[in-house]
């Protein structure tokens, strides 16, 4: 039984015509900070609300230690929607208490974990304001520590770091690292990929409600078609390996494109016997590159 | 966590959220003053119409007592008080201090007053004159006037009603226009609190958290049953103060017929607030805006206002009437038209009975469509959400 895993299992959805998700299958492990990313209207919002059960979905299945997630292990996971929401005329602290009350902490516990999210995120002059008085920064703290009042087993969040400034930033990649290693399963979505790919230990790519690419974000940049870039004063010998293709020359410095089964070093030799080598090294696209690509050929395949 | 759990927790958000507003306190503050002034001003006007002041002069101060006797079979109160001609009891009537003012000796009686005058003190004034009168000529006849007084008393018509007369009739009238009035204030006051609360929930987006841990019917009961405890209370409230004012000032006897109404009155207004208030929460989970609310809840509304003003006018005018009674049995109606027919006394048993059964079996059902069409559409924001929509996944 894989424990403190969530899987999504080919879960697929549909809103009349339309296909929002198709077979939508990943798992988030134990203490692993999971990015999930893709364009707009791929999925990934619906696949986190069905997740929390705020749809239902068409077919499929989540699961949580392995047993289908229910209304009783939906309490233990920590969800910030796409969509803030709080009580606008609500004070700070009573929200949080009654949040975690509802995700089923005893009152007092509620108190002390309320009281406790506050200090931590720094709202402590502000517990006892009503939210809709507080700056926009500010509420989405509040939001953060809705999410995570209740000490949840699993966390869901969406979009959590958009419209937060740097600061804001910073503290929430904190708290999320930190319930990572804490053993939690942390799994949240994200338009800023250099973020996310500094962030997070597994990445997966949704483009048109299907999972389309994911691994480390070691694996996903390794991935796809070898790349070189090669400084050398004259490029003219790779025109003459088979198997090579120049996609791009600027001076001395040029980037090639290995078919399959072509040996990098066939093509070090061959540089070499041409002439001084200043550089050879694999390039490996980053992270935007990467979607740039998923999302295009998936686009052109449909 | 239990269902029992995750709804108490709801509703005491709402109840201790609500009760806590300025809107409330004020509100309620509000009507207990609106209600005291009236029960104030209801026994001034209430004093000023059972006691008449009379100034009698010169001769007509023999007539003090023969007056204030004849008064009193008229049901009404009459005080008499001796005025001298230099006094210039005139002014005393012009100022309100007199209602009026008799001069003159028998059977020559003048009577001044202000304005146009008490028919009523009129009418005690010419009996008694014609008594005087009677009596004088009587006497000049010879005839003993006790004698003839006695053999008068002695004769009287036999009365035989064939329904019984109820002496509290205006009184029940009054509290069951009050008890209705009552409940129709807070149906609707507080059915479109709990669906200002829905699109609160909607568009402020809190409800897609809510969801992630309650179940759609646990939030809509414990929204139901928050707010129609905070009206309950109010109504209890009001009610409380109303009797206590009531009674100290005198104006309705209070002590069997309000005790009775107040608990009609509990009764009728939990089941119409869960009728309406569910009604009210679908309604309203259909819409994402607090702008587009009204459109939704005014059906609903209407149905309880015709309910109230259809309802009220037919039950001053004949109370027992057929229509009403078939209209109190309704669900939609019961709730008000009931309650106001019980505290004037002219709902059998069974008719009672009755309707609670039919409202109860409204409730059930509305309850179960309500909930689904509140389950269906209260995560999906943006345009309003069609009714046929909303039933039918």
């Amino acid at each position: 039984m894989p424990e403190g895993v969530l899987e999504i299992d080919r879960i697929s959805k549909r809103y009349g015509e339309v296909v929002a998700l198709q077979n939508m299958s990943f798992d988030v492990r134990a203490g692993e900070l999971f990015g999930f990313v893709g364009s707009n209207g791929a999925g990934k919002t619906t696949t986190m609300r069905i997740a929390l059960g705020v749809l239902a979905a068409d077919s499929g299945e989540v699961r949580w230690n392995g047993r289908t997630v229910d209304l009783d292990t939906r309490r233990r996971i920590g969800y910030m929607p796409e969509e803030r929401g709080l009580y606008p005329r609500m004070k700070v602290l009573d929200q949080l208490v009654y949040l975690a009350e509802l995700h089923g902490m005893g009152t007092n516990e509620a108190h002390t974990s309320a009281e406790n999210w506050i200090a931590r995120l720094g709202l402590r002059d502000r517990r006892s304001d009503e939210v809709q008085r507080l700056s926009l920064g500010n509420q989405q703290r509040v939001q953060l520590a809705a999410a995570l009042v209740h000490e949840p087993d699993v966390l869901v969040l969406d979009e959590p770091f958009s419209g937060l400034d740097p600061v804001a930033v910073d503290v929430m990649s904190h708290v999320l690292r930190e319930k990572a290693s804490s053993g939690v399963p942390v799994v949240f979505s994200s338009h800023q990929l250099d973020l996310v790919e500094r962030l997070c230990d597994r990445v997966g790519i949704v483009s048109e409600g299907s999972m389309v690419a994911s691994g480390t974000v070691d694996e996903l940049r390794s991935g796809g078609v070898p790349r070189l870039v090669v400084e050398s004063p004259t490029t003219d010998w790779a025109a003459t390996l088979g198997g090579v293709r120049v996609i791009e020359k600027n001076g001395t410095r040029c980037v090639l494109e290995l078919a399959d089964g072509v040996d990098d070093q066939e093509v070090l030799h061959a540089a070499l016997a041409a002439g001084p080598v200043h550089e050879f090294s694999r390039q490996r696209p980053s992270l935007t590159e990467l979607f740039r690509n998923v999302v295009t050929t998936e686009g052109r395949s449909t | 966590m239990t269902s029992a759990r995750a709804v108490s927790l709801v509703a005491k958000r709402e109840f201790v959220t609500k009760v806590r507003t300025r809107s409330f306190l004020v509100g309620t503050a509000v009507i207990i003053a609106v209600l005291a002034g009236y029960v104030v001003l209801q026994s001034v006007l209430f004093d000023d119409q059972q006691r008449s002041v009379v100034g009698l002069s010169g001769q007509a101060t023999q007539l003090a007592d023969p007056l204030r006797e004849k008064a009193k079979s008229f049901g009404i109160e009459v005080e008499t008080r001796d005025v001298t001609p230099s006094g210039n009891p005139e002014q005393l009537v012009r100022d309100g201090s007199l209602d009026a003012l008799v001069t003159g000796a028998p059977p020559a009686l003048k009577m001044i007053v202000k304005g146009s005058g008490d028919e009523v003190l009129t009418t005690v004034l010419n009996d008694v004159l014609r008594q005087q009168v009677l009596v004088a000529q009587l006497a000049e006849a010879g005839i003993t006037p006790q004698q003839v007084a006695q053999n008068l008393a002695n004769v009287s018509v036999a009365v035989t009603a064939l329904e019984p007369v109820d002496p509290q009739r205006g009184q029940r009238l009054a509290v069951g226009l009050i008890v209705a009035a009552l409940l129709y204030y807070s149906l609707l006051v507080y059915g479109t609190m709990v669906a200002q609360g829905v699109v609160e929930e909607k568009s402020s987006r809190v409800v897609e958290i809510l969801l992630a841990t309650v179940r759609p019917w646990q939030l809509l009961l414990g929204k139901v049953i928050g707010l129609g405890a905070v009206g309950l209370l109010q109504l209890l409230v009001i009610s409380t103060v109303g009797l206590g004012l009531s009674s100290a000032f005198n104006v309705v006897d209070v002590s069997e017929l309000g005790g009775a109404a107040l608990l009609t009155g509990v009764l009728w207004y939990l089941l119409g607030f869960f009728l309406y208030a569910t009604v009210f929460a679908s309604a309203a989970s259909l819409v994402s805006r607090q702008e587009e609310l009204q459109s939704v809840l005014t059906p609903i509304s209407m149905t309880i206002i015709v309910a109230f003003v259809a309802g009220i006018n037919l039950m001053i005018g004949s109370p027992s009437g057929t229509t009403v009674m078939v209209l109190s049995l309704l669900p939609p109606f019961a709730p008000i038209l009931m309650p106001g027919r019980m505290a004037m006394g002219v709902a059998t048993s069974w008719q009672v009975v009755l309707a609670v059964v039919f409202a109860l079996a409204a409730i059930a059902a509305i309850t179960w469509l309500g909930g689904k069409v509140y389950a269906n559409a209260v995560l999906r924001t943006g345009a309003r959400v069609k009714l046929r929509e909303a039933l039918r996944v």
